[in-house]
């Protein structure tokens, strides 16, 4: 790619991600019908964005418009209302749901080869990365002999 | 050896996406077995002044079948139901979820109730407490009122014996 390329590409990546940052934040907003108080409103959505919505599996607890996920958000901002902080409403939600309801699995025995798998992969991949590099400097240059030179010559001079 | 590695690799990694695929994703383990089956008190279909708990059923197994007046799936297994309520092999509880008393009331003067009650949950609370998702649910809950067992869709003679059976067996019923 040529220099003067690059800067359209880049701007319109650039583009892409701002528009959809956008639509992220706005959708759940449009989902939520508010209350009086802004800052629970705010605690809501910030939290389910973290949340799952049980119904259609791949959506958060505030984009879905799920009846369930409705309900959920009510019980939710009951919750707030009653003075409950982020905390206790998820351990509220998890005794109901499982570790499912939360796109953030918990660190805890039966997780520590999901969260520890990546660095675990990555010491065995750059182990192997030091062996090979490790193997290639103790290879020792083969000196050639005059007939090898001079095949290697005649190939050279074919091209 | 070396040479078969990266086969051995892939194919370890085709049999974990294998798994994966044949897996159902709506199969959430439920984090409610084995513990206490959660109490409510609710009114009852076509009977308000006689709410329905599940304190009435202790001392026996029973089945808390989730359903509701406009769930599809519900009506799959309607019949299978009643097959199961008329042989008197486990009592049935049918909660209404999330609809009205009326519209309950309607199908199953129209289509036979399975039930020996319909405790209504029309705001779904009751139905959050048990972590429902969805009808039909269904749980069996023991003699002590401890869940032992949850499914998740329609019963049909299949998944009965295959799911519910042994699990009453077990139970010694």
């Amino acid at each position: 790619m040529k220099p003067g390329r690059i800067k359209p590409a880049l701007l319109a990546i650039l583009l892409a991600v701002s528009l959809s940052a956008q639509a992220r934040d706005a959708a759940p907003q449009a989902a939520l019908p508010s209350t009086d108080d802004p800052v629970i409103e705010q605690r809501l959505v910030n939290l389910a964005e973290d949340l799952r919505c049980l119904v259609c599996q791949n959506e958060s607890l505030a984009g879905s418009r799920a009846a369930l996920a409705e309900d959920l958000r009510r019980e939710i901002r009951t919750q707030m209302m009653a003075g409950k902080n982020d905390r206790e409403v998820v351990a509220y939600l998890t005794e109901r749901y499982g570790d499912f309801v939360l796109y953030r699995p918990p660190f805890k025995p039966v997780t520590w080869l999901l969260w520890l798998g990546p660095v675990l992969f990555l010491g065995i991949g750059g182990g192997a990365w030091y062996l090979t590099l490790r193997r290639r400097r103790d290879v020792q240059a083969v000196p050639l002999d005059e007939k090898k030179r001079a095949a290697a010559a005649q190939l050279l001079e074919e091209k | 050896m070396k040479r078969w590695l990266p086969l051995v690799l892939f194919l370890v990694l085709v049999g974990f996406f294998a798994k994966g695929l044949f897996l159902n994703p709506r199969e959430v383990p439920s984090p409610f077995i084995g513990r206490t089956a959660p109490a409510f008190t609710l009114p009852v279909v076509g009977n308000a002044g006689a709410p329905f708990s599940p304190a009435d059923m202790k001392g026996k197994i029973w089945m808390l079948n989730i359903w509701a007046p406009w769930c599809v799936s519900c009506r799959q297994e309607h019949g299978f139901l009643m097959q199961l309520a008329q042989s008197g092999r486990i009592p049935i509880v049918g909660l209404n979820w999330k609809d009205a008393d009326r519209e309950a009331q309607a199908l199953l003067a129209r289509t036979g109730s399975p039930y020996v009650a319909v405790p209504d949950d029309l705001d779904g609370r009751v139905g959050i407490d048990y972590g429902v998702t969805g009808t039909p649910e269904t749980y069996i809950i023991d003699r002590q009122g401890i869940v032992r067992l949850k499914h998740v869709g329609p019963i049909g003679p299949d998944v009965w014996q295959t799911k519910f059976e042994p699990t009453l067996k077990e139970l010694g019923a």
